[in-house]
């Protein structure tokens, strides 16, 4: 396969980019679309060029690391990572438009990497639960209907790529952070600070600078991990329902 | 009182805000619809004349009138100031973006569409809400809204304007009524379907209904 790519480069945080266009040649159909950047890579540093810069880390589609908006998609035209992303998906001779997550609070580090610490100071905020210290518990110790514990297991998947923010005409994060609410908020385990970690947790999305949802959907039907909408409502009530009562305590003492 | 200011300067506050003030509106439009439908009873404009003068002059009605221009204010000022920030989160865009595989446009476009219905909104009031309210301050007696309505729709370019306003009315309602639910944290699969359903519904016949209104006059299919 012959390849053309229209490829971001920016030196640094600071510096303007703009795209540059390389030609893949002898690119296989089975390569994963990483596999390609690495050879053409290769082939840059052999003519004394400096490589394209991107993000990766497990390529077994499960960490969250690579972040590439492929052909005005967030990890390209199929809906998974793009470490999973094959070159037999684009047709011989195509042009490639490779992006980096665009995004205030995703600034770009260099070419195709952008910072998304944004994400763990949102999960810093909040984002965990108290746990006993000592031996380890019994397994089914807490019951936990079956349906709570899938529905949890499925905000649970979410892998905190960026996507959802690369995805929305608002770069909102909502999906990322509602799936880590969600998860925690469905099990009995988060339920000590559930009120806090929500009221925190949106506090910090919205100091980073993330936009607001307007509900097209959009990041849902990007997610290589297939998380629900609906996990946005969900936080949605528990913000709602954190703000109206969480406890409050009068200083020196009493609570209402 | 920090808590309350912090909920409502958030995000999902805002969008709090903008779903409670427009499910509040939508409450005006069916009362706003069926009042003005009473026009097709084709009896010379005596049954909507009779309800018109109601809610002109109903004592309850004009204090929540108050409200109503209230919620308008909120809707449209929140509106703006959230597309404004929507846009803020993204200062670099993206070259090649295939939205139209991820979502409707119509949903992407709200504030497009909300503006249309703003410039709409402006047009149709200085047609007979400002007047009418203006000659009852300033007069105590109310105008011929009936006749009015005759003068005005007898103009093509302005029935064409109306039309237009009620296709970005569809628009806007069609994604708007059921995205007031899942803003509001309304989301489960037992109901999932009536929202929608009643949603589309919805937005197709209220607007149909306003539009006909400027067509049944201009083409005297009343009088």
């Amino acid at each position: 396969m012959k390849i053309t790519l229209k490829v971001w480069r920016q030196q640094n945080a600071n510096s303007k980019g703009q795209f540059k266009t390389y030609v893949a040649d002898h690119v296989s159909s089975d390569m994963s679309f990483l596999e390609m950047l690495d050879v053409l890579n290769t082939s840059l540093i052999k003519k004394g060029e400096e490589p394209i810069h991107f993000d990766h880390d497990c390529r077994e589609g499960i960490c969250g690391m690579c972040s590439l908006y492929i052909n005005g998609h967030p990890h390209g035209p199929q809906q998974t990572t793009t470490c999973q992303l094959h070159m037999r998906t684009f047709k011989d001779g195509e042009t490639i438009t490779v992006e980096p997550w665009r995004a205030k609070a995703f600034p770009v580090i260099k070419d195709l990497v952008v910072d998304r610490t944004a994400f763990d100071r949102i999960q810093q905020a909040g984002g965990y639960v108290t746990v006993n210290t000592g031996g380890v518990p019994d397994a089914n110790e807490i019951p936990i209907p079956k349906k709570i514990a899938d529905e949890a297991f499925d905000a649970a998947a979410c892998i905190g790529c960026g996507a959802c923010v690369a995805a929305c005409k608002n770069a909102s994060a909502m999906l990322f952070v509602s799936a880590k609410v969600s998860q925690l908020a469905l099990l009995p385990q988060g339920h000590a600070e559930r009120k806090e970690r929500v009221e925190k947790m949106v506090a910090q999305m919205d100091a980073e600078g993330f936009g607001a949802c307007t509900n097209t959907r959009a990041c849902e039907a990007e997610c290589p991990k297939a998380i629900s909408v609906t996990n946005i409502a969900r936080m949605n009530r528990e913000y709602f329902s954190a703000m109206f009562s969480s406890y409050e305590v009068k200083v020196g003492g009493g609570g209402e | 009182m920090k808590w309350l200011i912090d909920l409502f300067t958030s995000t999902l506050g805002k969008k709090l805000m903008m779903a409670l003030t427009g499910l509040f509106l939508i409450s005006f439009l069916v009362i706003h619809c069926t009042i003005n439908a009473m026009i097709f009873f084709n009896d010379g404009g005596e049954t909507f004349s009779y309800w018109g003068h109601f809610m002109g002059t109903n004592p309850i009605i004009r204090t929540l009138e108050i409200g109503l221009v209230a919620g308008f204010l909120i809707h449209i000022i929140q509106g703006l100031l959230l597309w404004r920030a929507n846009l803020a989160a993204r200062p670099v865009k993206y070259s090649v973006s295939k939205a139209p595989a991820n979502s409707t446009w119509y949903s992407r476009s709200m504030g497009l569409l909300g503006t249309l219905l703003l410039l709409f909104l402006i047009l149709h009031t200085s047609h007979f809400w400002i007047p009418n309210r203006t000659n009852q301050f300033t007069q105590g007696e109310e105008l011929p809204l009936y006749k009015m309505m005759f003068e005005v729709f007898s103009n093509p370019w302005i029935v064409f304007l109306y039309v237009i306003g009620c296709v970005s009315l569809f628009w806007h309602l069609l994604h708007g009524f059921a995205s007031t639910f899942q803003s509001l944290g309304l989301n489960h699969l037992k109901y999932n379907g009536i929202i929608s359903f009643v949603g589309t519904a919805f937005s197709i016949i209220v607007p149909l209904i306003f539009a006909l209104m400027p067509i049944a006059v201009y083409f005297r299919w009343i009088d």
